[in-house]
């Protein structure tokens, strides 16, 4: 047992290393940013950054050359709702972090504190290409003490470090489940919500007054409230779960009159409304293969999702099947492609599109000189499932292309062979 | 699995058995395990003669035929290869550019037991209140209005087999359904399928009944719970074997239908699907199979089966599994991409499987996850092999393989049109044929007809 926990912190471990100055040559570079797409160009990394991108850029003599003729370079994909750094194994308690069931915890809850860097998940996501995530908060509720929001998502970095930036979006459930926790209707989450904005303006105000107890009774802790400024200043996005066509509406109008910044999550039905949403210029997270009429809110769910939504304007980004599963996101994005999104609309959804949405685009999201040196290497189409990441680079390190499943899988391959040898003389 | 081919061959004379017997009014007497209640009411409609020339053709026999020829008539296939003649009065489809597989078959499915939309009203997949509950049968929970079947058969899927959820020891019979638009279960049930029981391993069982205060509450409880059921079933076995082998003197021992399944598997009739993650939980349950002389077909999700792959290979039991798929809970977090290719490397039989209305949409990109994985790692799996995984194999796991899974002369005519690489994100089932019968096209309206709950409801103003 001990052994085991030993052996599996080892396998964790990424040692320190110093970002050294690579470039990767002669590969088909889809830089998703203003240079667009190099049929045969190089990308120059120093000092953990992008220095250099192009056909004809100088290889500095001192780089060290990956060679990437034949093959796809792409920026480092973008999970946009994820519980990397959260979960290790959802049904083991211990094990998950993603949400409390604190009363006085809910916009103040914090996805940011207490990631773990050594999660196994981890190197399993960036086996799929994925270099960065939002780590998003999840509702942990109780009987008397449902929570109307999860809480705050932070950006994290699949390298190790984690952490890249806090508080980058307010998550928060509507539709049939905030409806449920709000105490069984639409109506009463909606009114709730504006009761909560009211009070947080009021709060903002009177901090002083509050602190002597004189101001009137708010909803919320003293936390949540703090929490929440951010929010309804419209600095913070409300990320926003929701998927009726009508709720969308509702949502949207909401945002409207409380001067709220949005981004809709799931939006099954978000095609019917794609010319609202687009015309509120509200971003949406979306996971395309969700094609199921799988609750009374999502009847009109459709693999045309994607592609609707993006013919009408909406900036969409697109998720992966859930934390163990998050490596399944480019095939999602592939999904969507073959159900008609543009192929590099579709690849822009994993990279450039959940970087600008959560307001990284200054440092991830496309091949740019000056970003983060986030670089996958391809050997094939990275939407497809026949096609694999041969290299990935975090800030200008390349990281290991192994996981503790390839470990198990490279223990007990050889008895797979031999085996098979042995039937075969 | 002998005597359950022997039954397919002979089904027509034992249905003309049951029609007598049921005259002589023993009707009650029928062994159901064989097949005889709520029989199959599915009839192929009558389709002309088709040809489908030009396509890169994967036969699931292992073969892949550049630029070949499919000739389908009366419902079966006739031919495939690739200088084929196409005979006069065929209607000729024009394959070039697309890719041509035998029906998918999902081993493992809750479609219409877990239906869509998901109201406690008919989530119908578990009867969860004891531990052994071999008297149930899926084929009485499933709702044949799921909506999740027509998009499983826009994802090429031809035959399903729907199981009871993985809560007890003992979960129930498993239906086999051909993809078909139906009102009934009946109209969907593939003729003359086996059934398979449901068991399942590890952390469900033990915490669906040890949450209630009650056995079992551990995995040695789960054992001690398999072994009790099979010590009644060999004694029930034997009973109903006297009376029958002493002239049905008396009043025959009454019916229990319980042990009913139990004494089927004992036969050999009723084939063991078993939910089973670990190496040495599947290794316990070979040696309980030993100790009560029947043998286990195949174990599903089986994420650690990699690891045991010679011993599967041996007993000869498949292994239904993902590629993509682990983690959730700690009996599940050894998987890997690669189980499935392992398992065919060392000789066994590999299944992909679904286990969800999504993945049951896309099963050859799963499979391709599981092929492309492989190959990375040292292994050599070609598409002509990686493709039983999800034909052929599930087949055979399922007691059909001698009339579905391959492209072979005579088989049904359960086939696929796609519009390229199967295991590719951007390979679309363009038509799907069940018996010769076309039951999708993507470009014909008239065959994506949604089931009676979608009618009338928002958002299906498009193909979906």
């Amino acid at each position: 047992m001990i052994r085991g926990v030993i052996a599996l912190l080892a396998l964790a471990w990424v040692p320190a290393v110093t970002a050294e100055t690579i470039a990767i040559t002669g590969g088909r570079v889809l830089t998703m940013g203003p240079a667009g797409e190099i049929s045969a160009g190089t990308v120059v990394l120093r000092d953990g950054r992008i220095l250099s991108v192009g056909a004809d850029v100088a290889v500095p003599a001192d780089a060290k050359i990956i060679d990437a003729r034949g093959k796809i370079v792409t920026p480092g994909l973008v999970a946009s709702g994820t519980a990397l750094g959260l979960v290790e194994v959802r049904a083991v308690e211990a094990a998950a972090d993603r949400a409390t069931s604190r009363n006085d915890l809910s916009a103040a809850f914090d996805a940011g504190y207490g990631l773990n860097p050594d999660s196994m998940l981890i190197p399993v996501a960036r086996l799929g290409g994925i270099t960065r995530a939002i780590a998003t908060p999840a509702y942990k509720d109780r009987a008397g003490r449902e929570l109307l929001f999860a809480g705050q998502a932070a950006a994290v970095t699949l390298d190790g470090a984690m952490l890249m930036r806090r508080g980058v979006a307010m998550v928060l459930d509507m539709g049939d489940a905030g409806a449920e926790r709000a105490g069984g209707a639409r109506a009463a989450q909606l009114v709730a919500l504006r009761a909560v904005f009211a009070d947080v303006r009021d709060y903002k105000v009177r901090r002083a007054a509050y602190d002597r107890g004189a101001t009137r009774d708010y909803m919320l802790s003293r936390a949540d409230l703090e929490a929440l400024i951010p929010v309804v200043e419209g600095r913070m996005p409300l990320l926003i779960s929701v998927r009726r066509a009508s709720d969308i509406r509702d949502v949207l109008a909401m945002a409207r009159t409380e001067g709220l910044k949005l981004i809709l999550e799931g939006a099954s039905e978000g095609w019917r409304v794609a010319g609202d949403i687009a015309a509120a210029g509200v971003p949406v997270l979306i996971t395309p293969i969700d094609n199921t009429p799988a609750s009374f809110e999502e009847l009109g769910a459709t693999l045309g999702n994607a592609r609707r939504l993006a013919a009408a304007g909406v900036v969409i980004a697109i998720q992966g099947n859930g934390s163990h599963r998050e490596r399944e996101m480019r095939y999602n994005a592939g999904n969507a492609a073959a159900n008609g999104l543009d192929r590099r609309a579709a690849l822009a959804a994993i990279t450039i599109n959940p970087a600008r949405i959560f307001g990284l685009s200054d440092r991830i999201g496309s091949l740019d000189p000056g970003k983060d040196g986030d670089v996958v290497v391809w050997d094939g189409d990275p939407l497809d499932t026949l096609a694999r990441p041969v290299r990935v680079l975090i800030r200008g390190i390349d990281q290991p292309m192994r996981s503790r499943a390839t470990e198990l899988r490279d223990r007990y391959l050889p008895a797979v062979l031999s085996s098979a040898n042995g039937e075969k003389p | 699995m002998g005597s359950v081919s022997k039954f397919l061959r002979g089904s027509g004379m034992r249905v003309l058995a049951a029609a007598l017997s049921l005259a002589s009014g023993v009707a009650a007497e029928q062994n159901d395990a064989r097949g005889e209640a709520f029989p199959s009411t599915y009839r192929p409609a009558a389709a002309p003669p088709l040809a489908i020339v030009g396509a890169t053709i994967l036969t699931g026999t292992g073969v892949e035929i550049p630029d070949a020829t499919l000739l389908i008539s009366n419902g079966v296939i006739e031919a495939v290869g690739a200088e084929l003649a196409v005979p006069e009065g065929y209607v000729r489809i024009d394959g070039r550019g697309k890719w041509v597989t035998p029906g998918i078959i999902d081993a493992h499915s809750h479609l219409g037991v877990y239906p869509s939309p998901a109201t406690p009203s008919h989530e119908d997949g578990n009867e969860a209140v004891a531990p052994n509950t071999a008297d149930v049968w899926a084929e009485h929970s499933v709702w044949p209005q799921d909506p999740k079947f027509r998009l499983a058969r826009a994802g090429g899927v031809t035959t399903l087999m729907i199981l009871p959820g993985s809560a007890n020891l003992f979960g129930g019979r498993s239906v086999t359904l051909k993809n078909v638009p139906a009102v009934t279960t009946q109209g969907m049930k593939f003729p003359h399928a086996p059934y398979g029981l449901k068991m399942a391993c590890g952390e469900n069982p033990k915490r669906v009944y040890g949450s209630k205060g009650r056995s079992p509450a551990t995995r040695m409880g789960n054992v001690a719970g398999y072994r009790k059921a099979w010590i009644d079933a060999a004694d029930y076995a034997r009973k109903r074997d006297k009376w029958e082998k002493t002239g049905k003197a008396g009043d025959p021992p009454k019916r229990d239908l319980q042990l009913e399944t139990l004494a089927g598997v004992l036969k050999g009739e009723i084939l063991v699907q078993n939910h089973c993650y670990r190496a040495d939980e599947m290794a316990v349950m070979i040696d309980i199979a030993r100790e009560f002389g029947f043998s286990i077909r195949t174990f599903h999700h089986a994420n650690e089966a990699f690891k045991i792959a010679p011993l599967l290979a041996k007993e000869d039991i498949c292994v239904a599994t993902w590629a993509n798929s682990w983690g959730a809970k700690m009996e599940s977090l050894d998987g890997i991409e690669e189980t499935a290719p392992m398992i065919h490397a060392a000789g066994g039989c590999a299944i992909i499987h679904s286990d969800d209305g999504l993945l049951i949409q896309r099963l050859g990109q799963e499979t391709g996850v599981a092929m492309t994985a492989a190959n990375h790692a040292g292994l050599s799996i070609s598409r002509g092999e990686a493709i039983k995984w999800i034909t052929a194999n599930p087949a055979k796991a399922m007691g059909i393989a001698d009339r579905v899974g391959t492209l072979e002369p005579g088989k049904m005519a359960d086939v696929v049109l796609w519009s390229g690489n199967p295991f590719s994100v951007y390979a679309l089932a363009d038509r799907v044929w069940i018996d010769g019968v076309p039951m999708w096209d993507r470009a014909d309206p008239r065959y994506q007809a949604p089931s009676d709950f979608l009618l009338g409801q928002p958002g299906q103003d498009f193909a979906r």
